[in-house]
């Protein structure tokens, strides 16, 4: 099987990595999102309230 | 402190649920990249053509285990929306807010895979049968738990409301699940059921499993990753949290900041 014919996957291509690559699109983004999140958390507690301890 | 000498409500408090959660996220994102891989290998060279549908079944590996993945997420979201809202448990509260967002995400997948997968095999990106409407309103659900949660000022109100919208939400959950049952849809009934077993070769049973597999292991992961950063927001000024971001600012290296993180209490 050629890289061509499995990229094609027998015409229905576009609709199998049209789900594919949106989900993975999607896990990716929210992954990254929630430790950017939970490392701006972090570290805005250091800038508010380094001093306290 | 007294949240130390009750063992059994020790995951209940903020402090120990973080430094918890710290030792168990690398174990879960390692798990869910693995059967990832595993489960995507064996979906693409391993599982056979289908002799009905052609390649494009192969959608099917992700579309099931999102379509379960969001109403379980949401199953467990209304568990922790009860809590939450009979006994108070601010912890509660955090797990359901850091579900809501993961759950609509998968919902939107199952909808969306759903749609490409319908169009190859039925003709159609859409209808409004009873399977399809009921998950649309499962992604209306989440998205107005978010915004019901988010739009009241006073943190133990929106906990209160958007609560309440989750549970009643819940009666959604068995109109998807047997929707293919009670009504001549569509979509098509279950692949795996319990009295019958699966009705696929063992080779696609297998992608779908791994792969469902690691999108529990990921929704675990992104669901207490949001958790640790929603508990730092809501926590911040608390004395742990303020020696947690010491720590970070000084050593950024994970394993001093759950010792320092330990001692701080006292």
């Amino acid at each position: 099987m050629s890289m061509m014919e499995f990229f094609a996957m027998g015409g229905h291509g576009p609709y199998i990595w049209g789900s594919y690559g949106v989900m993975a699109a999607l896990m990716i983004w929210e992954a990254r999102q929630v430790i950017a999140r939970k490392r701006r958390a972090l570290r805005s507690g250091a800038r508010t309230h380094g001093g306290r301890s | 402190m007294s949240e130390n000498r009750i063992q059994w409500l020790k995951f209940s408090s903020p402090k120990n649920f973080f430094a918890l959660v710290e030792r168990l996220l690398p174990w879960f994102w390692a798990a869910a990249l693995i059967s990832a891989a595993i489960g995507l290998y064996i979906g693409f060279f391993v599982a056979p053509v289908d002799y009905q549908q052609g390649n494009s079944y192969r959608i099917m590996f992700i579309h099931v285990p999102a379509a379960w993945m969001s109403m379980f997420i949401y199953l467990i979201m209304a568990v922790y929306a009860f809590i939450a809202l009979v006994w108070r448990i601010k912890m509660a509260d955090v797990m359901a807010v850091s579900l809501a967002p993961t759950g609509a995400m998968f919902t939107f997948v199952a909808l969306w895979t759903g749609a490409l997968w319908g169009r190859p095999t039925w003709g159609t990106y859409w209808v409004w049968d009873a399977r399809l409407t009921s998950e649309l309103l499962l992604l209306f659900l989440y998205l107005g738990y978010i915004a019901l949660h988010a739009a009241i000022p006073d943190r133990q109100r929106a906990s209160r409301a958007a609560s309440l919208l989750a549970l009643v939400g819940v009666v959604n959950l068995p109109i998807i699940y047997f929707s293919v049952k009670w009504w001549n849809t569509l979509h098509q009934g279950a692949s795996i059921s319990v009295s019958k077993g699966a009705s696929m070769s063992s080779s696609m049973l297998a992608a779908l499993l791994t792969l469902s597999f690691s999108c529990w292991m990921y929704a675990i992961a992104v669901t207490l990753t949001r958790a640790q950063a929603e508990t730092l927001e809501r926590e911040r000024g608390a004395m742990w949290t303020n020696s947690l971001a010491t720590a970070q600012a000084t050593e950024p290296e994970e394993n001093n900041l759950s010792e320092t993180n330990n001692g701080a209490v006292v």
